[in-house]
C-alpha cells in the first residue's frame, strides 16, 4: 500500500510537468527589476566608488559636470556645468553652471557643491582620487587651486596645461559626481566630509535617488521628483543580487525580472529561441590580455612574446568559448576611444611560431606557468591557449586561484603568465596608455606600479612618447600620437591582448529603453518604458 | 560532541554549581580564543592581500599605503590581533570593508535569513526523518528499508547545487507550486517591517497574511532541501540506533510479557535510541546555521553563508572573524541545549547530577 501511493505521487508530478509551465508573472508596470552580480559593490560615495556595478548606480543617480553622448564619445556636453572656457595659457578651465538646478532633497546646485565635491574627492584620497589628483592636485593645495569664484562659478587650475579632451573626459567619471555639500556636511563626523554616512546612502541630483543598498540583496531605486530632465516612466527600479546565471535564466523567463544581467554564451544561446526574451549588447571597454613577465628568462626573449602572439586561436574562442561575450581585440585601446586602432595581425600559426622558439633558441620549447583566475571563461580561455601553446611545444601549467588571489600575486609581479582583464577608468586613451605603454621606474619598489611595471617591461622611451599624447591640445596630433604608441605595444610589448568585452542582456520583450553604454557608468535604465 | 556542558556541573549545592559554571564558561572562553586565533593566522596566511579590498587594483602607491597602515597591516601579526581582541572586548567588533558596515549590523541582517531556513530545514528533516528511519529499522531488509536507503542515498550522493536547481525547475518554473529565488516578492517586500529579520515570524506578528503567505512559499523549496538533505543523515542514524536498540533484551523481554509491538517501538526503543539522536540532530542543525552557502548561490538567499564566503575571498578579517565567532558560540549554545536535552530523556545522567 505504501509503496503503491508513492508510485501514484510520482505519476502524478510527472503528468503535471509534462503539462508545460504556467502563466508568466509579471513585475508591476511601473517598475523596472533587473537581476545582476553585485557583490563587487563597496561603497556609494562617488568619492570612492570604482567597481563596475557601483559605478552603474551611481550613473542613473549622480550628474557630473560633463558628459558625452554615448553613441558618439566625441561628443562631450554640459551636465551640471552650463558652458566652459579654457584660459590661454592652457591651465585653468572655468564652468559656468546651469542655473536652477536642484538636488534631490531640493538643495541647490551651486558652484559651492562642485568645489566641494572635487575637493572631497582630493582630500579623501580613495581609489579613483587619482583621476582628479593627477592634474596637480594635492588635499593641501587644492583648496585653491579649485575654486568658486562666483555663486555660478567654478575655476578649475592645474599644474601644467593638460589635453583638454583628457581633462573634460576625466570630468565625466563617478569621482567627479556633484554632491549635495549641504546635505552631506549634516552628516559629517570630525573631517571625514560625511564620508561615513555617504557610503551607504545617497546625497545626488540625477534622476533616480537611492533609497537601498542592502549588500548582496538588493540596491532600490526611486524617481527623484525634483530631477531636472524628463521625469523617468519607471517609478522603482531594484537590482537584486542573483549570483547564479541559471537562475537569472528561470526568473526572466518566468517574468520575476524584467533584465537578466549575467548570462553566459550558453544561456544566451538557450535564450534566442525564446519569443518573449530578447537580447541587447553593448561593446565595453574591457580588454581581455595575457601579461609575460620579463623577469622570466624565456618570456623576456622578444622572440617568444611574439611566438606566443601567434599560439592563441582569437577568432575560434571568440566563436565559440566567448560567443556573444567577447570580440577578437588586439590593440591596448578599446573600441569607441580617441585613436582606437583595429590592427589585428595576429592569428594562429604554429609554423610560424615554431620558426620563432627556433630562432630564440627553444625549439623544443619550454615550460611555464599562467596563474588563470577561477572564473568560468577566464578557465575555458586558458585551457585553450594551452592547448594551442602544446602545439609548438610550450608546456603551459595552469595553476588556478581566485581572483584576489592571482592579482596579489601578479601586482608583485610573481607569476610567469597571467590572464586578465583591463578596463579602462575614464574615456580617455591616456588612461589605456598610462598603464600598457607606461613604466617611468622599472625598480621593484617603485611608487608607479602600471601594467607594463607589473610585467616588468622597460620602456623610457614609450613612457615619454604617453607623457607628451597627456599634454598633447591638438586632438588629430594626440590620436595619432597613440595610434603610434598601439603600434609598438602590438609589436614589442610582452601583452598578448586578445579580445574586448561584450556586455549581455537578457530583456523581456515589452521592456524598451535600456542602455548599455561605453562604461558602466553609462548603462542607463532612465529612459526604460515597459508595454 | 564536546562534553563540557555536562549537567554533572550543576549539582545541587551551590558552590559545586558556581564551580561548574565556572569550568564551563572558562571552557567557552578558551575555545573561543583559539578560534579566533586560528582563524585570524589562517586569514592573514591566505596568499591575499587585504588591500586589495578595499582601495581595488587601480589606486596609486601612495592610496595603498594609506590604507595599508590604517589596517594595521605593518604591525606584527600578534600585535594586530591582540588590537582585535581588546576592540572586541569593548564591544567594537569593527567595520566590514566590503559592506561598509558594522560586522554586527551585517550579521544581524544575514543571520536571521540562515536561521530562518535551517531552522525550517533541520524541522523538516526530523520529523521526517526520524518516522522513516524507525519505518526502515522495523522492516529491515523489506522494501520499504530499501526505498528509505535508496531516498537516503541520494540525499547523501547527489550534488545539492544540482538538486537545488531541478527542484526550481520543476516546482518553480514548470509547475508553479513555490515562488523563485529571493525571500519574498517585490510586492510584499515593504509590506511589513523586517523587525527579527525572519519573515514568517515578522508578517505573522503583523498580521500580514499575504506576505506570509509569500515568505512561505519562497521558504517551502529551499528548506525543503536542506531537510531533504537532513532527513537523509537523520533517517540513516534513526535506522541503525533503532537497530541495536531492536536487539536488546529488554525488548525481547518486553514481546514475552506481551507489550503491543508499536508500544515497544515508538516508546521503548525510541525513547532509548532518543538520546544519541538529539547529537546528530544538533550537528545536522549546526550544519545549516553555518550558511551553505551553494543552496544560498542558487535561490537569491541572503545568508550567512555567502556573506562569511565573499568575505572570504577578500582577506575581509573584521567580517570572517565576526561569523566565527557568532558559529562558535551557536555550537556551544546547542551544545548546551542538547546536554539539557540529555537530562530529560536519560536517566543515567539525571541521577548523576
Amino acid at each position: 500500500m505504501f509503496h503503491r501511493s508513492i508510485w501514484l505521487a510520482t505519476a502524478v508530478a510527472a503528468w503535471a510537468a509534462v503539462q508545460g509551465a504556467p502563466v508568466a508573472a509579471e513585475t508591476p508596470p511601473d517598475t523596472l527589476i533587473q537581476a545582476w552580480s553585485i557583490d563587487d559593490i563597496i561603497s556609494l560615495d562617488p568619492a570612492e566608488v570604482f567597481e563596475f556595478s557601483g559605478g552603474e548606480m551611481l550613473g542613473n543617480s549622480y550628474e557630473p559636470l560633463i558628459g558625452y553622448d554615448v553613441d558618439d564619445v566625441s561628443n562631450v556636453y554640459g551636465k551640471v556645468a552650463d558652458s566652459w572656457e579654457v584660459s590661454e595659457d592652457g591651465k585653468t578651465i572655468t564652468f559656468k553652471i546651469k542655473p536652477g538646478l536642484k538636488f534631490a532633497s531640493g538643495n541647490p546646485i551651486t558652484a559651492e557643491d562642485v568645489v566641494f565635491s572635487l575637493v572631497r574627492a582630493v582630500k579623501l584620497d580613495k581609489s579613483p582620487a587619482f583621476i582628479i589628483t593627477q592634474f596637480g592636485f594635492t588635499p593641501d593645495n587644492v583648496e585653491e587651486k579649485i575654486r568658486a569664484t562666483d555663486d555660478m562659478t567654478v575655476a578649475f587650475e592645474m599644474d601644467k596645461p593638460y589635453a583638454s579632451s583628457l581633462v573634460l573626459y576625466c570630468l565625466t567619471a563617478n569621482v567627479a559626481m556633484v554632491v549635495d555639500k549641504k546635505l552631506v556636511m549634516e552628516h559629517a563626523e570630525g573631517d571625514d566630509y560625511g564620508y561615513n554616512w555617504l557610503k551607504t546612502n545617497y546625497a545626488g541630483s540625477g534622476p533616480f535617488v537611492i533609497r537601498e543598498w542592502r549588500p548582496n540583496e538588493a540596491v532600490v531605486f526611486e524617481r527623484n521628483d525634483n530631477y531636472h530632465g524628463d521625469a523617468p516612466a519607471m517609478k522603482r527600479v531594484i537590482y537584486r543580487h542573483i549570483p547564479e546565471p541559471s537562475t537569472q535564466r528561470l526568473l526572466l523567463e518566468q517574468g520575476d525580472i524584467d533584465i537578466a544581467r549575467d548570462l553566459g554564451p550558453e544561456e544566451i544561446e538557450a535564450m534566442k529561441s525564446n519569443d518573449d526574451i530578447k537580447i541587447d549588447e553593448g561593446v565595453k571597454g574591457s580588454i581581455y590580455y595575457l601579461g609575460l613577465n620579463q623577469k622570466n628568462e624565456y618570456l623576456s626573449n622578444p622572440k617568444v612574446a611574439e611566438a606566443m602572439k601567434y599560439l592563441v586561436d582569437y577568432q575560434a574562442i571568440a566563436d565559440t568559448i566567448m560567443s556573444g561575450v567577447a570580440q577578437v581585440h588586439q590593440s591596448f585601446l578599446p573600441k569607441g576611444f580617441l585613436g582606437e586602432i583595429d590592427d589585428a595581425p595576429y592569428s594562429l600559426n604554429v609554423e610560424k611560431a615554431k620558426e620563432l622558439l627556433t630562432e630564440a633558441g627553444y625549439p623544443d620549447g619550454f615550460s611555464v606557468t599562467m596563474d588563470t583566475r577561477n572564473t568560468a571563461d577566464i578557465t575555458a580561455i586558458a585551457e585553450a591557449i594551452q592547448g594551442t601553446m602544446a602545439q609548438a611545444g610550450i608546456k603551459l601549467e595552469l595553476i588556478p586561484g581566485d581572483g584576489k588571489q592571482t592579482l596579489t600575486k601578479y601586482r608583485a609581479r610573481q607569476h610567469d603568465i597571467y590572464i586578465g582583464q583591463w578596463g579602462p577608468d575614464y574615456q580617455d586613451p591616456h588612461t589605456n596608455a598610462s598603464t600598457f605603454a607606461y613604466n617611468p621606474d622599472n625598480a621593484d619598489d617603485a611608487a608607479s606600479k602600471p601594467l607594463a611595471w607589473r610585467n616588468a617591461w622597460d620602456i623610457p622611451e614609450l613612457t615619454q612618447q604617453t607623457d607628451a599624447a597627456m599634454m598633447e591640445g591638438d586632438a588629430k596630433k594626440r590620436a595619432a600620437m597613440y595610434e603610434d604608441e598601439q603600434r609598438q605595444v602590438i609589436a614589442d610589448s610582452p601583452f598578448v591582448v586578445m579580445f574586448q568585452q561584450v556586455e549581455v542582456a537578457a530583456e523581456r520583450k515589452g521592456v524598451n529603453g535600456f542602455v548599455l553604454g561605453p562604461s558602466f557608468s553609462d548603462n542607463s535604465f532612465v529612459g526604460v518604458t515597459k508595454e | 560532541m564536546t562534553r563540557q556542558g555536562r549537567p554533572r556541573a550543576l549539582a545541587s549545592r551551590s558552590g559545586a554549581f558556581a564551580w561548574g559554571a565556572a569550568k564551563v564558561l572558562a571552557t567557552a572562553f578558551v575555545t573561543f580564543l583559539g578560534l579566533l586565533l586560528v582563524t585570524f593566522v589562517i586569514g592573514r596566511l591566505v596568499p591575499v592581500d587585504p588591500v586589495l579590498a578595499v582601495v581595488g587594483d587601480r589606486a596609486p602607491a601612495s592610496t595603498y599605503q594609506r590604507v595599508y597602515l590604517e589596517l594595521g597591516l605593518d604591525k606584527p601579526l600578534y600585535t594586530q590581533f591582540w588590537m582585535y581582541l581588546t576592540d572586541i572586548f569593548r564591544g567594537d567588533f569593527g567595520e566590514s570593508v566590503l559592506t561598509k558596515r558594522p560586522v554586527l549590523q551585517d550579521i544581524a541582517r544575514v543571520f536571521p535569513a540562515t536561521l530562518e531556513l535551517a531552522t525550517s530545514g533541520v524541522l523538516i528533516g526530523t520529523l521526517l526523518g526520524i518516522p522513516l528511519g524507525v519505518l526502515a529499522a522495523v522492516r529491515q531488509g523489506g522494501i520499504s528499508d530499501q526505498i528509505v536507503r535508496v531516498i537516503g542515498l541520494i540525499g547523501y550522493s547527489a550534488p545539492i547545487f544540482w538538486l537545488a536547481l531541478l527542484g526550481l525547475l520543476v516546482f518553480y518554473a514548470n509547475l508553479g507550486w513555490v515562488s523563485g529565488p529571493g525571500r519574498v516578492d517585490i510586492s510584499y517586500e515593504y509590506d511589513f517591517t523586517a523587525t527579527t529579520g525572519i519573515l514568517l515570524l515578522d508578517t505573522a506578528m503583523q498580521g500580514r497574511w499575504g506576505a506570509f503567505g509569500n515568505v512561505f512559499s519562497h521558504l517551502a523549496l529551499p528548506a525543503s532541501l536542506l531537510g531533504y538533505f537532513s532527513m537523509a543523515y537523520i533517517s540513516r542514524m534513526t535506522r541503525s540506533f533503532m537497530l541495536t536498540e531492536m536487539a536488546q533484551e529488554y525488548v525481547i523481554a518486553a514481546r514475552v510479557k506481551g507489550v503491543p509491538e508499536w508500544r515497544i517501538i515508538w516508546i521503548h526503543a525510541l525513547k532509548n535510541a532518543a538520546v544519541p539522536l538529539i547529537t546528530v540532530i544538533v550537528l545536522s542543525y549546526m550544519n545549516l546555521l553555518e550558511g551553505s552557502v551553494l543552496t544560498e548561490t542558487v535561490f537569491a538567499w541572503p545568508g550567512l553563508g555567502m556573506y562569511l564566503t565573499n568575505s572570504l575571498q577578500n582577506a575581509d578579517m573584521n567580517a570572517v572573524l565576526g561569523c566565527t565567532l557568532l558559529i562558535g558560540t551557536s555550537f556551544v549554545a546547542l551544545n548546551l541545549i542538547s546536554d539539557l536535552l540529555y537530562r530529560l530523556l536519560d536517566p543515567r545522567v539525571r541521577r548523576r547530577a
